[in-house]
């Protein structure tokens, strides 16, 4: 049962066949079982989960009319707040917090009466593409144990991929829903900035931050993702306009006339063959589905990466400001005679990793007197050519497309001590979120050299998420046609123990 | 080559309200003039000519109505607090001015 | 060596620079739903977002913008067709988010005026202090130091925060400097926040009370010789809460300046603390080593861009400017300036006016409030305003004083009812059988009676010693228990004696 799609557990319950109880169960058994390998979770509610599922069917046994995903489990990434649950974003600073409040994309799981799990490990306030800066250790790749599930959403994309839930609700800032993804073989999608509402979203970089759907099928993607969005008036940047389509897009899966443009930067050097081949087959299957494949230039992505390593890091040194022990939170060297500012600094210094600290430090000087201009002035206008560049690509094409990530997972530990190295594995997510457009990742296949997942990323205009859900449910019919089976069938048992 | 001295990191860390060790101080001193050589980038394009954008939307004049809705109990909004006393949080002494 | 203030003035230029800080009046806070009551017990107003709690979002309350805008029309500002809010980096743990929302090289109001009029030895004088900018920002939560001997900050133990001011809209004022005064500056500083305040009052966006913080100034002082060009380092004075103490802040710090100058020695560019009891100032921060508040523009925001529309009909709603109005007053009123100016003290401008508007002699209204009422008010230590008695009570009680309804003294005790809650004036008449005697058969009566015993005066006005009618008058009020009109009294007894009655 935990290994459908989340569309068919709902036509279980809808049918009397299963009850959410059974299935929110079968569930947490799993996690029982497999969570001391993957280690996707921070804190599983099994109670609050419980009880959440035996109210859904305490509805549906009224007949109470319920929504499309009532009663099926999901996985929370740990950095929105839910109501007296632990919210720690991956950092010792928030260990123990209760917040008082629902995040609206908690609220909205809530009347959607979708069934929280629990809260997914995370790199520390999102900053990372490996999940290893969490301070409560890293979570492992199901395809691989020895390697990183991809980051900074690597436990919403592992227990996805482990079978642990069927949905997940992950964050994407330069491509932490979207990479993990890519190297777990499931689907991920940030939706167009200011779609899904970012109020309870514990802030990294407010100006790319934006929550999204994962799953392990475009359909059930869609359907979380029109569950979560919407309007939202406690947040000043959601857009007040209808939700896209993207059910309806996702059952359609219709690409004929779509023109599809491939972004020629966002290929060659630097990708790993395997990674290549499965999408340029892609292509091939699109193009044999009706759509026409043409080429697209954007000649300043090659600057995004610098531009987002100075705004994510400027944003995140003013958000991260408030973790200083006065009102919540871990506090620190609080003995006699200590000043505030002293307890601050020891908090901060003991609180946060080495990353956070790393890119704090960095956000700050590149907003200090004397350095903005250079730098995060800057980037603010390199922010101005890029999407210069979307606008002027989308002139020829519906949407965009391009590897996810230059390469498939690599070993935990591998590029720990290499920031820069770490920081190119965002080089192809990082322009959508720039740009504030909607972008996907969804199984191309796996790597030939390595037999690891590898991610096919579409990216489509503001508020046109409508058109990569056509283009991803198209791929993936023509895909799971070609492999007669899921991709994620092909993962190791996890049960076996490896 | 741009970089950043041990001194100046920590300026930037007295600024950011860190506590940070010598080792520490150096050896991110180190990191950062790998880190500024490769965002110093986008001074590249960054001409005169181009206006700088802060924000992915486009959107104005987004308002709330001037109407009060209720807030937090106290003890709601103290649960958190790492020491509170007489309904207030408590903080250590404030070094500065009044 | 200490100088005198004309010493001072003889040899330096002072030039003044005041930033005053406005607390909005809106029933929310500026980025929140919390309200805004002041003395409301600690911590009750407050939300995830006024304390910063994580993933919390700020969103601007309208009424806030619209009353910004207002004080910048107000003073003949010019409003930015696109602005926007900045954060304004620095840690204080008053201060939740570490930053505050704040308006930085984009401020909504830009390059306005005031003229205001002071006496000088040359007689009124106008001065026009020019405005640089208007700016959004927020509140911060309030500390309370504790242990150490002053219940300051220095040498306390720790502090406790309530966070119930922090998030309430502030509005920055922010003038040019202002050569030229002379040594006019102090009266200047005063007059100019006087008249801000006058206005802001009018616009009714704030309750500007600078007892309770909600009108704040600090006031930027510096000297340079008479005729230099260069202007001198400038000394920035906070927590000045009333208006005398504006004008002896710059007094005082004009002295302190001009004793280091004299001395050799240089003003520290520094934040003062203005102490009331000894009206000097003490060091605060130096501020050589500038902060670096890192601003940048707010990213949980979007710009404002107010339409003219908008704009034009807050123009058209706003009201006269307090100074033309009092000039306008004043004279339809004849009243001279030492009367007008203890109106205003005494803030019964607006009542008066409305009472003269109900149909009152504009000398009697403004006798009643100013007199009696607020004799009464004095009494109890409330405002006039908290007084239980409205413009149209006393319209009412003067008309009844002139239909000869009412004497005087009995005015007084109906106002005393109304004022103690019986109701209204004719209510306070019935409950209380408050009745001018104007039975001339019961007068008459009480004539006779009077004359019988005092008969050795009433034989003196027989004999036509008018002047001591006034003892057997002031006999028959009494007997008549002051529900009398004296007037008719006077006429009847003297008729009653065979003198003249006019």
């Amino acid at each position: 049962m935990i290994r459908s799609t989340a569309a068919q557990m709902a036509a279980k319950l809808a049918s009397g066949e299963t009850t959410s109880v059974t299935l929110t169960q079968a569930h947490l058994d799993r996690i029982n079982s497999v969570e001391d390998k993957v280690h996707a979770f921070l804190f599983v509610d099994e109670k609050g989960a419980l009880e959440q599922a035996a109210s859904v069917d305490a509805k549906r046994a009224k007949g109470e009319k319920l929504s499309p995903l009532a009663g099926v489990p999901l996985a929370l990434k740990d950095v929105l707040a839910q109501k007296n649950k632990p919210t720690t974003c991956g950092s010792k600073i928030l260990e123990g917090w209760l917040p008082p409040y629902d995040s609206t994309v908690v609220a909205n799981l809530k009347k959607n009466d979708i069934v929280i799990l629990g809260k997914t490990n995370m790199d520390e306030f999102a900053m990372g593409s490996s999940t290893e800066n969490s301070a409560y250790g890293p979570t492992h790749n199901p395809w691989d144990l020895s390697r990183i599930p991809g980051g900074s959403g690597g436990g919403s994309s592992a227990a996805l991929a482990s079978f642990e839930a069927p949905l997940a609700i992950g964050t994407d800032t330069g491509g932490s829903i979207r990479q993990p993804a890519a190297v777990t073989g499931t689907v991920g999608v940030k939706p167009t900035y200011g779609g899904v509402s970012r109020y309870g979203l514990v802030a990294f970089s407010s100006s790319l931050d934006q929550a999204g759907p994962c799953a392990r099928t475009v359909l059930d993607t869609a359907l979380l993702h029109e569950a979560i969005a919407g309007y939202d008036p406690k947040d000043a940047t959601s857009i007040n306009a209808p939700v896209p389509q993207v059910v309806q897009a996702a059952k359609d899966g219709n690409v004929k006339g779509m023109k599809i443009g491939v972004v020629k930067e966002l290929n060659g050097d630097g990708y790993q063959p395997g990674v290549r081949a499965r999408f340029e087959e892609a292509l091939e299957l699109l193009a044999k589905a009706g759509a026409e494949i043409v080429e697209v230039s954007t000649p300043n992505f090659e600057y995004a990466l610098a531009a987002y390593y100075l705004i994510a890091p400027s944003e995140a040194s003013s958000n991260l400001a408030r973790f200083d022990a006065m009102r919540y939170g871990l506090r620190v060297g609080d003995v006699d005679g200590a000043s505030a500012e002293a307890v601050m600094n020891l908090t901060r210094e003991v609180g946060f990793g080495k990353e956070v600290k790393r890119r704090i430090i960095l956000g700050t000087y590149a907003l200090s007197s004397g350095y903005y201009d250079a730098y995060y002035g800057s980037a603010q206008k390199v922010r101005t050519l890029i999407t210069q560049d979307f606008t002027q690509a989308f002139t020829k094409a519906d949407v965009l497309v391009s590897p996810t990530c230059p390469t498939t997972a690599f070993k935990i530990g591998e590029k720990a001590n290499d920031p820069l190295a770490m920081y190119l594995n965002d080089i192809a997510t990082i322009p959508v979120n720039l740009a504030g457009i909607g972008g996907m990742s969804l199984p191309a296949g796996l790597a030939d050299e390595d037999g690891l997942p590898v991610g096919f990323q579409i990216m489509s205009p503001v508020m046109k998420d409508e058109r990569m859900y056509s283009v991803g449910a198209a791929l993936e019919a023509a895909l799971l046609s070609q492999w007669g089976a899921p991709l994620l069938d092909r993962a190791p048992a996890l049960e076996a123990g490896k | 080559m741009s970089s950043l001295s041990r001194d100046e990191v920590a300026k930037l860390a007295g600024l950011a309200r860190i506590e940070m060790s010598e080792e520490e101080l150096v050896s991110l001193s180190k990191e950062f003039t790998v880190i500024l050589d490769a965002v110093a980038r986008v001074q590249e394009v960054a001409s005169a000519d181009v206006a700088p954008t802060s924000h992915p939307l486009s959107l104005r004049n987004v308002f709330r109505p001037d109407v009060v809705v209720p807030s937090l109990s106290p003890e709601q909004a103290l649960s958190g607090a790492p020491a509170q006393e007489e309904q207030r949080f408590r903080v250590p002494q404030i070094l500065g001015e009044e | 060596m200490s100088l005198t203030y004309d010493d001072v003035v003889a040899k330096y230029e002072p030039v003044l620079g005041l930033e005053v800080h406005v607390e909005l009046n809106t029933e929310s806070k500026m980025f929140c739903g919390c309200a805004t009551v002041f003395g409301a017990e600690p911590n009750t107003q407050t939300c995830p977002v006024c304390l910063a709690l994580p993933g919390a979002l700020p969103v601007v309350n309208e009424k806030a913008i619209e009353s910004t805008i207002k004080i910048g029309l107000a003073l003949n500002c010019s409003i930015a067709p696109f602005s926007r809010f900045a954060r304004k980096n620095y840690f204080y743990p008053d201060m939740p988010k570490n930053f505050q929302i704040s308006q930085y090289d984009e401020p909504i109001c830009v390059d306005g005026y005031i003229d205001v009029e002071i006496e000088t030895d040359e007689g009124p004088k106008k001065f026009r202090v020019e405005v640089e900018r208007v700016h959004m920002e927020e509140d911060t939560g309030k500390s309370l130091h504790v242990g150490g001997a002053t219940g300051r900050i220095h040498g306390a133990e720790y502090s406790l925060l309530d966070y119930n001011r922090a998030g309430i809209p502030l509005v920055e004022i922010v003038t040019k400097i202002v050569p030229g005064t002379g040594k006019y500056a102090p009266e200047v500083a005063k007059a100019y926040v006087a008249e801000l305040r006058d206005i802001l009052r009018s616009l009714g966006v704030s309750d500007v009370k600078m007892e309770q913080g909600s009108l704040r100034c600090d006031a930027n002082v510096s000297l340079r010789l008479i005729g230099a060009e260069k202007l001198g380092t400038r000394s920035e004075t906070k927590n000045v809460n009333s208006l005398r103490s504006v004008e002896r802040a710059v007094r005082g710090e004009m002295i302190r300046h001009a004793e280091l100058l004299n001395a050799g020695g240089r003003v520290v560019q520094e934040t003062r603390h203005f102490q009331e009891d000894t009206g000097l100032t003490r060091s605060g921060r130096s501020k050589e080593q500038a902060e670096d508040y890192r601003y940048f523009p707010e990213p949980d925001l979007v710009p404002v861009e107010p339409d003219a529309a908008w704009i034009e009909t807050l123009r058209a709603g706003l009201p006269e400017r307090p100074s033309i109005r009092r000039k306008r007053l004043q004279e339809a009123w004849a009243v001279p300036e030492k009367e007008m100016a203890a109106m205003i003290n005494a803030d019964v401008l607006d009542i008066v006016e409305e009472t003269v508007l109900l149909g009152a002699d504009p000398t009697k209204a403004r006798s009643w409030w100013l007199g009696e009422i607020s004799r009464i008010a004095n009494d109890k230590d409330v405002a006039i305003a908290d007084l239980a008695i409205t413009p149209k009570d006393v319209a009412e009680i003067v008309a009844l004083v002139n239909s000869g309804d009412l004497t005087d003294k009995l005015a007084r005790q109906v106002v005393e009812g109304v004022i103690s809650g019986e109701g209204k004036p004719s209510e306070v008449i019935a409950k209380r059988g408050i009745k001018v005697v104007n039975d001339d058969g019961a007068l008459m009566a009480a004539i006779e009676k009077v004359c019988a015993e005092q008969a050795e005066t009433a034989e003196k006005v027989r004999a036509g010693h008018i002047p001591a009618a006034g003892a057997l008058i002031g006999a028959v009020m009494k007997e008549t228990k002051g529900q009398a009109d004296a007037a008719r009294v006077r006429e009847l007894l003297l008729g009653h004696l065979g003198q003249p009655t006019s």
